[in-house]
């Protein structure tokens, strides 16, 4: 794989919690403006690596490289509100965490505070009601427009988010993490409590974002249809290790992921692992 | 219907033999507890032996006034139906009250404006109307921090105390005038604000809650302390009042009386600083309405939502709390001037936790986050409070029955429901059930 664009370099991510090894000596590569997918079992370590990407955890060994027109960024280095801030990563999380009480469009613009807040410069002049931060506020209702229509909530900009189908809170909280403008987004379990046409919409949506915007994409996914559907390159994980990577046919069918997928006896799997090698 | 839900989940909490169990629980439950704390009395005797006797007569009182109270309340309780609103209050007295709502606030300052000419030879009311709009202020000050951040602040008065002290202390040593120690006063509480807020960053919930009381006491208690420079308990007096464009509201040939050649009357300095408080109080509002359509105030309400999104939408929640602590002690600041310059005389007593508690009640009790519902509430609270005053020491009872059930019919406030920053089409007030209240 060298030579090609990484957006993403994880090299040996390590993550302890006291005895226990969450992720081990992980690495792998997610390549720009395509979709990559963590997959693997529960407990795998997925949304440990997600949270050492995203800055919510500081890792206890490795490094995790984001590539940008200024040169390579230091993910590890950077501290939770500065790697969307700064490295341009988003996220959205394995149990929505959209502002309840908050209306749709009223998420979409605190997502686009950094640009707001230079806008009105830091308050003071938006405070006096300048023109140059009327505009921009109107860019700022413009930008959310286009992702609600793009998710299809534009009717329902003035509701609550918390009055939500669950299907549209999932949606809205991937526009929120978009209007950030990120360069990679990360999504934990998108498809998670959707249905079949809910899902369908999803990678539609996904597919969409990465063409358009050019977004790369980053997810972690347990339903495979959706997986198997969008994904460009797949890492299978287990136990905190890195256990297939490829194409998703290729690890589809590798003996290893069906081992770790069926639960089969560590040594079985060991086994598995060893005559495959 | 009826049969409905009296067939179904009703059943067991219905029906004379529910209320009877009940009323007979609570009654037992009374039984056990005032055995001992009324049915045997006990007393040292003349000689030191102990000495006892029963009182079984009114034991039995006690416990057949719970028995009997039981059973009233939980008729109560079911001819009312579930708790809630929408169930005590019926829908067209709703809908009248959103109605009247609307124009409740315009009458309010317009009523508010008139009221040193209607009330112009009343100076208790006058005096009533100033300490109002005081916690009027100081509550809309709180509300960004709490309603607004969601940061629970049990402190606030420090910051009261820190404008009242700055602006007492300037005009006392240096002869500062009241107008150019205003801002160093709300400037000086800001940073006490910003101050606060570092150590508490990382705190949450209760622990917040208890740091930042701690702080309101540790202020109080320097302030007591430190007598080279504040004076200690004796507090400053002799604190020089407002001018009007250093044009002084006095009699002689200097007052403002003398220059717009009308009779010298002590009510023209009460009706300036009413004026002076109606002045920054909306001063206050208008900058809240202001920064709550800004960034700014959108991640101050973000923030009380939900910290961890914020973070991962690239919000820093560290200078996101300090300047909510910052603005919220900045008001307070303010409010604190004023406090020093209408008494006059300022002593540590007058910066006690009972005024960060009232004006905690104020902003809770008006619905956290709502301008008019804090106007309102302090009305209530502080203008109520006087309006019981015939009710000599049963006032603090009616008032906090009155309280209590304030919180039983609206949960969530006077003005429960949240009004949104920015719309599309039409701006919807949000349900109180979905805004959440802050955890920190």
């Amino acid at each position: 794989m060298s030579g090609a664009d990484h957006i993403l370099s994880v090299d040996r991510l390590t993550m302890r919690f006291g005895g226990i090894v969450a992720v081990n000596a992980l690495s792998f590569e997610a390549q720009r403006r395509k979709i990559t997918a963590l997959i693997g079992p529960n407990g795998a370590g997925k949304t440990t690596v997600f949270n050492c990407i995203t800055g919510f955890y500081k890792p206890t060994g490795g490094s995790m490289r984001l590539a940008s027109d200024s040169g390579p960024i230091a993910l590890e280095r950077l501290n939770d509100f500065r790697i969307s801030k700064q490295a341009k990563v988003a996220r959205t999380f394995q149990n929505i965490r959209l502002f309840p009480g908050m209306t749709v469009l009223e998420n979409l613009m605190v997502a686009q505070h950094n640009t707001l807040m230079r806008a009105s410069g830091l308050t003071f002049l938006g405070l006096l009601g300048v023109p140059s931060w009327r505009a921009a506020e109107k860019r700022a209702i413009e930008h959310a427009t286009f992702w609600l229509n793009r998710i299809g909530l534009y009717d329902r900009a003035d509701d609550a988010a918390g009055n939500l189908a669950y299907g549209d809170q999932r949606r809205l909280e991937i526009a929120r993490a978009m209007c950030t403008e990120p360069v990679l987004l990360c999504l934990d379990e998108p498809a998670a409590g959707l249905n079949a046409r809910e899902s369908a919409a999803l990678s539609e949506l996904l597919l969409s974002i990465r063409a358009e915007q050019g977004t790369s994409i980053l997810l972690i996914e347990h339903d495979m249809s959706v997986v198997m559907e969008i994904s460009d390159h797949v890492v299978v994980m287990d136990y905190g290790v890195k256990i297939a990577e490829g194409a998703p046919n290729e690890v589809r069918d590798d003996p290893r992921v069906i081992a770790a997928y069926l639960g089969a006896d560590e040594e079985e799997a060991i086994a598995v692992m060893e005559s495959d090698n | 219907m009826g049969h409905v839900t009296a067939s179904q989940q009703k059943q067991p909490h219905a029906g004379i033999a529910f209320i009877l169990k009940k009323a007979l629980i609570s009654a037992l439950v009374a039984l056990v507890l005032f055995s001992l704390m009324i049915g045997i009395r006990t007393e040292a005797g003349p000689t030191g032996q102990l000495i006892y006797w029963t009182r079984f007569g009114e034991l039995a009182s006690i416990v057949a006034i719970v028995f009997a109270g039981s059973i009233v309340i939980e008729l109560i309780r079911q001819w009312l139906g579930p708790a809630g609103a929408s169930q005590l209050v019926p829908a067209p007295v709703q809908n009248t009250l959103a109605v009247v709502g609307r124009y409740v606030a315009p009458a309010l300052l317009i009523f508010t404006l008139l009221v040193p000419v209607i009330f112009y030879h009343q100076r208790y009311i006058l005096d009533l109307a100033i300490l109002v709009l005081t916690y009027v202020m100081l509550g809309w000050g709180l509300n960004v921090v709490v309603g607004l951040a969601g940061l629970l602040d049990l402190g606030y008065v420090a910051f009261y105390a820190v404008g009242a002290y700055s602006y007492a202390l300037f005009a006392t040593t240096f002869g500062l005038s009241f107008w150019i120690c205003l801002p160093i006063a709300g400037i000086l509480a800001s940073l006490w604000g910003v101050m606060l807020g570092f150590p508490v960053l990382r705190l949450r919930g209760d622990y917040l809650a208890i740091v930042t009381l701690a702080f309101g006491e540790i202020i109080r208690l320097v302030i007591v302390n430190w007598q080279s420079l504040t004076g200690g308990p004796n507090g400053i007096s002799s604190i020089p009042r407002p001018t009007l464009f250093g044009i002084p509201l006095l009699p002689g040939p200097n007052g403002l009386a003398a220059k717009l050649g009308i009779a010298f009357d002590p009510t023209h300095r009460l009706v300036f600083l009413f004026y002076i408080i109606l002045g920054m109080a909306l001063l206050t509002n208008w900058v809240t309405i202001r920064l709550r359509r800004l960034p700014i105030g959108r991640a101050w309400e973000a923030l009380r939502e939900d910290e961890v999104a914020c973070r991962a939408l690239g919000i820093n929640t560290t200078t996101t709390k300090l300047t909510a602590f910052a603005t919220g002690a900045l008001f307070g600041g303010f409010a604190g001037a004023f406090f020093a310059t209408r008494q006059g005389f300022i002593s540590p007593e007058s910066f006690t936790f009972q005024e960060s508690a009232l004006v905690l009640a104020i902003v809770v009790l008006g619905g956290m986050g709502s301008q008019l519902g804090v106007a309102l509430a302090a009305l209530a609270m502080i203008g109520g409070f006087e309006l019981f005053r015939g009710l000599e020491q049963y006032r603090m009872l009616v008032f906090g029955i009155a309280m209590v059930l304030l919180m039983i019919w609206r949960p969530r406030g006077l003005i429960g429901h949240r009004a949104p920053t920015v719309y599309l089409k039409q701006s919807q007030a949000i349900s109180s059930d979905l805004v959440k209240e802050g955890h920190g």
